[in-house]
């Protein structure tokens, strides 16, 4: 019983900084419907500027006071990046401010990194506060217990905000309605700089108020990241109770986990989430989304045609040219197209879901990873032969799509993609755990090709056969009247249905086609690298070919194989300096500024201005 | 107007990226270092600036073969598929000889498999994991080193000889923590085949819930508590354990634990009393040792962390196996590995040929606060050939060539 009573006070504890982290997100989230994927980063922003602040005033009012600090600066930090960054793209497609903040993250990463230097800083301990309390004779420490008081009071300042001020009505107006609230003569701009900046500060807080309890270190940002997006998820986004009540749930169950199921660390929060999704689709207090709530749905797509007979040619030529590569290129320049090609081809089968089904999937190196995987388990368990491996594994990946696509189709909007997050690291986890039989975090070594195909320029031409072939099959079926189903489904479910599509069906082959030419990129990438570890899986990579598909345009039919090979090329170049990430973030937020509709879309606009085609609304 | 400043960003961007090719006029025989320069800031740091003096004091002597030795440093992101991009690129356009680096075991692995594929000689510097010389071992790969089986066997010598009979075990979930609590366990049942563990707590890397993880184990009453947990980890699990009470009475053998990387950041709340493994550089004043010590903290005004001394022997072993071969040929380079002896800070070191894993040990030894910060006490340096596997049992491990 004492021991019950422990855990739960921990558990509790535990709480308090995410859910201070979770509701800022949940706020943004609610009234911006911005994804704000750099909240993580805010959130260590307030643990290293907290610790300096602790160095320099001192003793008790001084740390207290670096706290509440801690959250004003983070709350400015938060109004410079919405009106720098955000603002300029709020009218950008649907959650294409996403990828902005993803460059915020790369930039605050960087930028950390430089001030407070590489290495992890304990957190001062609160003055006076060290040593426990007895309770029941279990020892919980005194800190513990101070951050279970301040959390609800916290939680009830929150409330009242919400519901008792004017600001808190406009709040909630702009949730359930923001049209509706700018039509009504609110500034509607000042609202959401203000929003953004609660929220940030409350992460800001969140970070300085678990110093004593840990400290600040360079991986703050992306390790709170996923436990913040599954309690926001579970409370139901924008909902400021659900989120106070989830991060309990996740936090008791947690301690709960490490005592009993002490293996369960890595998986048990996004099992919850599942569960708590399968029950409730909005989470515990979300409602449904209307269509286009995520930002502006943006111009009206123009309808896909075949590419011109001047593109074409302009294509022919690009793959003539790369198919010579071995004949004016090093053998060095012939791996580095391969991968670049490999990863088209993963890009292009994100590209499918997302533009042409209008499915935005956050998990899809499940699929990428996946069929990596199955190639390299048959070549080390079974002994197959690299042939059978290489086309048994798209199957495989294929396979669990549909699976999971078959449990994550019942959602829509944000909760259908974090669901496939939240698959994704379930395999992940799987992969990660299960060490006997994938090696675990030390992977699947000595996958090679067979002997016909080692050669690096054999291998590359094998790359090119299958991941040009992927991306103009992908290109086809576009055009093919699946195609024009699936994107019927996207844009008007209920006519389509009336035209008797089966949007369900469409919507289900076409996440399976999806996860099948990624299978088919991880193939291509184990036998290429020799190798595969869990990193194939992890959420970083699914972002990877998330953020290129918005950057190259998702709205185009090239944009997914453009953005990947601009940013790859990019990316292979300015690694080799020392802040490559400080110049990367500030490139992709820069391309996300100018060219709001993806890479090829804008080049597409620009052309169009010059022939002086008129182009409706102008821009 | 931003759009041409953009563009012209871009043009200087991809002029800067040719730079690197410009100067390859140089005669001097290079060698490829791939690391997590980034990802891992807080250990390639001073692991580079071990390298770099090394490669300062062999080229002031008149190089290897009659030139200078040059590393080219290159930054993986702490990726595998990255790592081996960059291998085959150092090699094949940079023109190499050979490879050397990561700290993190997957990508040493992949280097690894990579080196063993293509025929390249692979000197992992720091990587841990048992595996890369023993199931995934192959002839190019040699690994500098102590394992994580050496260091665990160290201390679980010291656990069999502690009188504590009951563990509890805290580890990382992943194969690092998986593989040092297996061989630590392994290691003390044949020392002490009644110990008995009586908990295991799997915390997710980096991620840890210290408060439930301490009361976890308490509730175990162990006698002793054998902890794997490093970095923020550490720092968290050593407050709420210190807190709560949990390493009262007890015994605690830290694996890493006294390594400067890891007991330098929990300043004057690092633990007392634990058995670790480390690196008690301040109280190395004589031998080759010292003189590694002081030439360091001349050089750089800074003291040096265990990966400054691995950084600083790579560069030594790689200088000794190049004179030993007397060529920049892969097979001789190879050839030179098997059975090289390298005279470094720890004393002389062998890479045995059975499983082309060196004989460096580590230093074994009980912390206490010094001066507001962590140090080790009566500390020993253990020679990592004792805590080998024979080359008959090693034989069986690794893979038929």
């Amino acid at each position: 019983m004492e021991f019950f009573v422990a855990q739960i006070l921990t558990g509790l504890a535990n709480a308090s900084s995410l859910f201070l982290v979770a509701c800022g997100l949940s706020l943004i989230f609610g009234v911006t419907r911005i994804v704000n994927f750099a909240h993580g980063s805010l959130y260590m922003l307030g643990a290293y500027i907290g610790y300096s602040l602790m160095q320099v005033l001192p003793g008790g009012v001084g740390f207290w006071g670096s706290i509440i600090l801690a959250g004003v600066a983070v709350g400015i930090i938060g109004v410079l990046i919405e009106m720098l960054v955000l603002r300029p793209v709020y009218r950008a497609p649907e959650l294409f401010q996403l990828v902005a903040t993803f460059g915020v993250i790369l930039v605050i990463q960087d930028l950390t990194l430089i001030i407070w230097g590489p290495e992890d800083l304990l957190g001062p301990r609160a003055p006076g506060l060290r040593g426990v309390f007895r309770i029941m004779g279990e020892p919980i420490p005194k800190y513990d217990i101070v951050l279970l008081v301040i959390t609800p009071f916290v939680a009830l300042g929150l409330w009242y905000l919400i519901t008792q001020t004017r600001l808190g009505v406009l709040v909630r107006a702009a949730t359930q309605d923001r049209e509706m609230v700018g039509a009504l003569g609110v500034n509607q701009v000042w609202l959401f700089t203000g929003v953004f900046a609660l929220g940030s500060a409350l992460a800001g807080l969140g970070g300085a108020l678990q110093l004593p309890k840990g400290g600040a270190d360079l991986l703050m940002d992306f390790n709170i990241l996923a436990p913040v997006f599954v309690v926001v998820v579970i409370g139901g986004m924008g909902s400021l109770p659900g989120a106070y009540l989830a991060a309990i749930i996740i936090s008791v169950l947690n301690v709960f986990g490490v005592t009993y199921l002490p293996q369960s660390t890595l998986v048990l929060m996004f099992i919850v989430m599942i569960v708590v999704l399968m029950i409730r689709p909005y989470g515990l207090f979300g409602r449904e989304e209307v269509a286009g709530e995520h930002g502006q749905v943006g111009e009206p797509e123009d309808p896909i045609k075949p590419a011109s007979s001047r593109a074409r040619l302009i294509i022919a030529l690009g793959i003539a040219a790369l198919a010579f590569l071995p004949l004016y290129g090093s053998s060095f320049s012939q791996v580095l197209a391969t991968d670049v090609m490999i990863f088209c081809l993963f890009a292009a089968s994100l590209h499918f879901l997302l533009g042409l089904g209008g499915l935005v999937s956050f998990g899809h190196a499940a699929y990428y990873g996946g069929g990596a995987y199955v190639a390299a388990l048959l070549v080390t368990h079974l002994n197959s032969s690299m042939e059978i491996a290489f086309m048994l594994a798209p199957i495989g990946a294929g396979l669990a799509a549909l699976a999971i696509g078959w449990v994550c189709l019942r959602l829509t909007g944000v909760y259908f993609a974090m669901l496939t997050l939240a698959f994704a690291q379930l395999l992940w986890s799987l992969v990660f755990q299960w060490g006997d039989v994938t090696g675990g975090d030390d992977g699947l070594v000595n996958i090679w090709p067979s002997d016909w195909l080692n050669e690096t320029t054999v291998y590359f031409y094998f790359t090119m056969l299958f991941a040009i072939g992927g991306i103009l099959v992908l290109r086809h079926i576009a055009h093919s009247p699946f195609g024009y189903a699936l994107r019927a489904a996207r844009d008007s479910k209920r006519q389509a249905e009336t035209m008797g599509i089966d949007t369900h069906k469409v919507q289900l082959l076409a996440f399976g086609f999806a996860g099948l030419m990624g299978g088919l990129a991880g193939a291509l990438f184990v036998f290429s690298k020799g190798s595969v570890f869990p990193n194939e899986l992890e959420i970083a990579r699914s972002f990877d070919a998330l953020i290129v598909v918005f950057l190259g345009g998702v709205k185009t039919l090239a944009g997914g194989v453009v953005g990947a090979g601009f940013f790859k090329g990019i990316e292979e170049t300015l690694t080799r300096f020392e802040y490559w990430r400080l110049v990367m973030g500030l490139l992709i937020i820069g391309v996300v500024i100018l060219a709001p509709n993806g890479i090829v879309g804008s080049l597409r606009k620009f052309v169009r201005r010059l022939r002086g085609v008129s182009e409706g609304e102008g821009a | 107007m931003k759009r041409s400043t953009f563009l012209r960003g871009l043009a200087v961007t991809a002029a800067l990226g040719m730079l690197p090719m410009a100067g390859f006029a140089q005669d001097t025989i290079k060698v490829g270092e791939i690391n997590h320069y980034k990802r891992l800031a807080a250990f390639a740091g001073p692991y580079k600036q071990g390298i770099e003096l090394a490669l300062e004091e062999i080229n002031a002597a008149g190089g290897v073969l009659g030139k200078p030795l040059e590393f080219i440093f290159r930054d993986d992101q702490g990726e595998p598929g990255e790592a081996i991009k960059i291998a085959e690129e150092l090699m094949s356009r940079e023109g190499t000889v050979m490879l050397t680096g990561s700290i993190l075991s997957n990508v040493g692995l992949a280097i690894s498999s990579f080196a063993g594929e293509k025929g390249y000689v692979y000197l992992a510097s720091e990587p841990l994991a048992d595996s890369l010389v023993w199931a995934a071992g192959n002839k190019y790969t040699f690994r500098l080193r102590s394992s994580t089986h050496m260091q665990a066997s160290m201390l679980a010598e010291a656990a069999a000889e502690s009188g504590a009979n009951t563990f509890a075990t805290i580890a990382p979930n992943y194969a690092y923590g998986k593989d040092a609590v297996a061989a630590f366990k392994a290691a003390l049942l044949k020392l002490k085949p009644d110990a008995e563990f009586v908990a295991e707590q799997w915390p997710a890397v980096f991620k840890i819930d210290a408060g439930a993880e301490v009361q976890a184990l308490e509730r175990a009453k162990p006698d002793a508590i054998y902890n794997v947990t490093f970095g923020p980890d550490l720092a968290k699990f050593v407050r709420e354990g210190g807190d709560r009470g949990l390493f009262e009475g007890r015994k605690v053998f830290g694996l890493l634990s006294g390594e400067p990387e890891y007991i330098d950041p929990l300043g004057d709340e690092a633990p007392e009393g634990w058995t670790v493994t480390g690196y008690p550089w301040y109280d190395l004043k004589d031998g080759p040792g010292g003189d590694f010590v002081a030439a360091y903290q001349a050089r750089y005004d800074d003291y040096p962390r265990l990966g400054s001394m691995v950084g600083y022997m790579t560069a030594q072993t790689i200088a000794a196996a190049l004179t030993k071969a007397g060529s920049t040929e892969t097979e001789a380079i190879r050839m030179a590995f098997e059975g090289l002896n390298v005279d470094t800070p720890v004393g002389p070191i062998v890479f045995r040929e059975a499983d082309n894993q060196s004989t460096m040990g580590a230093y074994v030894g009980t912390t206490a606060l010094r001066d507001g910060g962590g140090v080790m006490v009566d500390w020993a340096y253990k020679n990592g050939g004792d805590y080998l596997p024979t080359p008959e049992e090693v034989k069986a491990l690794r893979p038929a060539e």
